[in-house]
């Protein structure tokens, strides 16, 4: 045999050690069928051949043979791009479980992508650093209705779970007469809608699948009219489908206007010809997971329906960080929150929403001294919040918590005596851990009217992505279980009555564990800003919080 | 648990009638305390209805700061009165201040024309100057400061403070028209005499069976309402001022309190014809909300004498009277004390959904919110 020059080997070479995913793959149990390299939307395995030698020996007596045989086999793939993402489509459709992803967690990717590519690794997903506890998880309901006063029934009782959308008066602004011993309207205020504290939060058509966001519409729809959950949708920034702007089914949804405008000729277009106002406007000035970013819908997800969605051509479509053309706080409420308050005729609340950031409390007082009263909610987005794409270093390295933030406004709305008067609505991972009523339930006790959420309706809806690197390709157009894509093949493997079904039994379910969780705090409405009813065995958390600190 | 009471009569009567009020109710270690308040005072304060009384309790020393602090605003003392107390009868459950001070006085000069708001600051302010001043020296405690009103809290078995103030000696010296009273000290935390009810504020008294449980979110939004929003030593003092603040700040109709405290759900709201109204009340006080179990009575200004519950009726309430009477207790059994004979089948146990509401006529209406 030749001797084996080891100069073939490039030191900067990939290899599958340098990989996030690497395939393990057991080639005795695998029947060839193929279905894994068919399924495997990021071309990361691919079928192969290889070279075996093999030693035999027949007859009674040692004698070695040599032969050479060709076995087919699926390999991984191994590059600085369109590598593994761990998504396991391959050991979903695998009849013998014979091929499956596994971390690598001395991967060398993001040094690797970076020096191979001179680009900045983008991706969908959340955060994936871990470098603290979930702060809500450290937190307990602590405060037990026992002896002093009764817990409810959270199955007979009633309980009002509403939350106001939009620009609640002071007490003494309100426009009251009194006439004959009764309160009677002078002239109508602004505009409140009372609304289920859980908003599904902003998700365009364009990062989703167009079938996958009617599927949200849809448990949207069937919540309201058939299960009675108000329960709001955002359309997220990139317009709505026609039909649904001129149908009923309008009300329920809170339109969002980004900086890049997307999708906004054809809502004004369509104006004359809705038939009900929607639910709300939700001006948008950040984002939790790329705060200072905005919005970003890479060209090849920009299909022909979502080009006319949103009046643009096929390119990439990046929002700009900021409205451009406004400058100030001040100036925004006169002239954006004004101008979409105006459009509906003062009729539809206007919200903004930012990702928090240690500025949040500023904006926040600055808004609730706003004297026209025309912010009609304050959207408060934490870093742990999802996104469809966005740089990587954005998602893991910009950002702010959104519980001590969440705290920080409702206090210095306190501090101002103007608690309530624009609504707090919190977002950034809140039902990460997949327990949203919990989460929900913590925030508003710690002063949120209600919150938003996102990533975990796409977790209903089957995304198979995690928060440890797995998937997180929704950028890519080649979401592997049609929710980020607008690939039709990709979209078939989405059972969209199945997703709006998975939806609502979740909105079922929580509003369940809603009602047992105030049940035991005696609590037949919510307890917005009722921290007292919040303990934490975490010392930090409690001092930060103003909750009580128990061991 | 609280029992709480209230007697109204077309005739002044005396203190003891409360007392017999309250003590047939007593349980366990209810009777930790005794405190009551008198609205519209007859016997030797009936010839001072428009003055300022001040109700303290204090040692000698805080008697000197309260008088320095009177003094220097410019108020005159028209006259005082001290109830016949009894410190040498031994084994009493009680722990008496050193004085007990009822005043009437006359506005400063500066104020004759005053118009009626400005006085009413002046009261409000000059009572808070003097509790903090006795606060900070430690040396007693102001209950009221308003005209035809007399207040007295005290810490011990009720029996043995009726003993001690000769409450048991009915008289025509020392009566009122109304009177609220309660039986009992805080139980759950420190015995402060602040804490018990009833509470009075500005001509508005509220005294409450219940654990308000929005405690907080109450106490953080009503202390930037206004300047007398102060103490929060119980729970129960959030629904005074709630009460202060709807009728006597906004000037709403005492109705709405109901409305705002126990707001009606948002299903039951929009069947309305008054839905707009009611709606942005829920949201825009929507921090004066009350959960928790929870009875209350109570006094405005003018005499009107009223009941609510919380929205679930998790605590219990009776109305009952005669022609000349009428009683808003917790129990029934003390009602019956009082008034053996009066016909029980016009007894009202109010529902969750309504206010009782009783006027100078003794006209008692409910309310349906």
């Amino acid at each position: 045999m030749a001797p084996i020059d080891t100069r073939i080997i490039k030191s900067n070479d990939i290899s599958k050690d340098d990989l996030m995913w690497q395939i393990e793959y057991n080639p005795q149990r695998c029947t060839l069928c193929g279905k894994c390299a068919a399924a495997c939307t990021f071309n990361a395995i691919k079928p192969d051949i290889e070279r075996r030698r093999k030693v035999y020996s027949e007859g009674s007596e040692p004698k070695p043979n040599v032969k050479w045989i060709t076995e087919p086999v699926i390999k991984q793939i191994v590059r600085t791009n369109k590598n593994c993402v761990g998504c396991g489509m391959c050991a979903k459709v695998c009849p013998n479980e014979a091929i499956k992803p596994v971390y690598n967690d001395k991967h060398r990717m993001n040094v690797k992508y970076r020096a191979e590519n001179a680009e900045s690794p983008k991706r969908g997903g959340r955060t994936n650093l871990h470098t603290e506890g979930r702060t809500l998880d450290k937190i307990k309901i602590g405060r037990i209705s026992q002896m002093t006063d009764p817990s409810l029934d959270a199955q007979r009782h009633t309980f009002d779970l509403l939350a106001p959308f939009g620009r609640v008066l002071p007490p003494e602004q309100l426009p009251f007469v009194v006439k004959d011993g009764e309160l009677e309207m002078e002239q109508s205020g602004p505009k409140t809608q009372w609304i289920y504290p859980i908003i599904i939060g902003d998700m365009s058509i364009g990062a989703l699948s167009t079938r996958m966001w009617e599927a949200v519409a849809i448990a949207t729809a069937y919540l309201n009219e058939i299960v009675g959950l108000p329960v709001r949708m955002c359309s997220g920034e990139g317009g709505m489908p026609l039909k649904l702007l001129k149908s009923r089914y309008l009300k329920y949804m809170i339109l969002q206007i980004a900086s890049g405008h997307f999708g906004w000729d054809r809502i004004i277009n369509t104006m004359p010809e809705m038939t009900e106002d929607p639910a709300g406007i939700l001006i948008k000035i950040g984002q939790g997971a790329k705060p200072g970013d905005g919005g970003l819908l890479l060209a090849k997800k920009v299909v022909r329906h979502i080009q006319e969605i949103r009046g643009v051509p096929k390119s990439d479509l990046l929002s700009p960080p900021n409205h451009q053309g406004l400058y100030s706080i001040e100036e925004s409420v006169q002239k954006m929150f004004l101008s979409m308050n105006s459009a509906f005729k003062f009729r539809v609340p206007v919200a903004i929403k930012v990702a928090a950031s240690t500025t949040s409390v500023s904006v926040y007082n600055n808004l609730l001294r706003d004297p026209y009263n025309i912010v009609g909610g304050f959207f408060l987005d934490g870093i742990a919040g999802g996104t469809g794409a966005a740089h990587e270093v954005s998602l893991d390295h910009t950002g702010h918590p959104i519980v001590s933030r969440l705290r920080d406004c409702y206090l210095a709305a306190v501090h101002q005596g103007k608690q309530g008067q624009i609504p707090l609505w919190a977002a950034g991972g809140i039902g990460m851990n997949g327990t949203l009523a919990a989460d929900a339930f913590k925030m508003i006790c710690l002063g949120a009217n209600g919150v938003f959420t996102g990533k975990l309706i796409l977790q209903i809806a089957g995304c198979v992505g995690n928060d440890y690197g797995k998937c997180n390709a929704c950028n890519t157009g080649l979401c592997p279980v049609g929710i980020t894509t607008q690939n039709r093949t990709l979209v078939d493997r989405l059972d969209v009555d199945k997703v709006a079904e998975n939806i609502v039994n979740y909105f079922i379910a929580t509003n369940t564990e809603l009602k047992k969780l105030m049940a035991p705090i005696g609590n037949s409405s919510l307890p917005v800003g009722r921290s007292d009813a919040l303990v934490t065995v975490d010392k930090s958390v409690a001092t930060r919080l103003e909750i009580q600190h128990v061991c | 648990m609280c029992r709480i009471g209230a007697i109204k009569s077309k005739k002044y009567f005396h203190p003891v009638k409360t007392l017999e009020l309250m003590r047939s109710q007593q349980k366990g270690h209810d009777n930790s305390g005794f405190a009551f308040v008198m609205q519209d005072l007859g016997g030797i304060f009936e010839g001072y209805k428009d003055l300022p009384t001040l109700s303290m309790a204090c040692t000698n020393d805080g008697m000197h700061i309260a008088e320095d602090i009177l003094h220097s605003i410019g108020f005159v003392r028209v006259m005082q009165w001290t109830p016949d107390i009894h410190p040498d009868i031994e084994g009493l459950n009680i722990r008496p201040m050193p004085n007990y001070v009822f005043e009437v006085f006359n506005y400063p000069r500066s104020y004759k024309y005053a118009p009626q708001s400005e006085k009413e600051d002046l009261l409000i302010d000059t009572r808070l100057k003097l509790r903090k001043a006795l606060e900070e020296a430690d040396e007693g405690y102001v209950y009221s400061f308003w005209p035809d009103i007399l207040t007295l809290k005290e810490i011990g078995d009720p029996r043995d403070i009726g003993t001690y103030f000769g409450l048991w000696d009915e008289n025509t010296d020392f009566t009122a028209k109304i009177i609220t009273a309660q039986c009992r000290q805080n139980t759950n935390y420190d015995i402060v005499r602040y804490a018990a009810h009833p509470f009075f504020l500005q001509g508005y008294t509220a005294l409450v069976n219940g654990e308000n449980t929005f405690y907080e979110k109450n106490k953080l939004f009503q202390q930037s309402l206004y300047k007398g929003y102060i103490g929060f030593e119980s729970d129960s003092q959030c629904f005074l001022y709630t009460l202060h603040y709807v009728n006597k700040i906004l000037k709403w109709p005492l109705k709405y309190f109901k409305h705002v405290i126990t707001p009606l759900p948002y299903d039951e709201i929009t069947n309305r014809a008054d839905r707009d109204i009611l709606l942005k009340i829920k949201a825009s006080l929507a921090h004066l909300e009350i959960n928790g179990p929870n009875a209350m009575i109570g006094v405005t200004p003018d005499g009107t004498l009223f009941t609510v519950c919380d929205s679930k009726k998790l605590r219990p309430v009776v109305v009952g009277g005669d022609d000349d009477t009428v009683i808003i207790t917790s129990e029934v059994t003390g009602i019956n004390e009082v008034l053996p004979n009066r016909d029980i089948s016009c007894d009202i146990y109010p529902t969750e959904r309504e206010m009782v509401v009783i006027d100078n006529d003794l006209k008692i209406e409910r309310w349906h919110q």
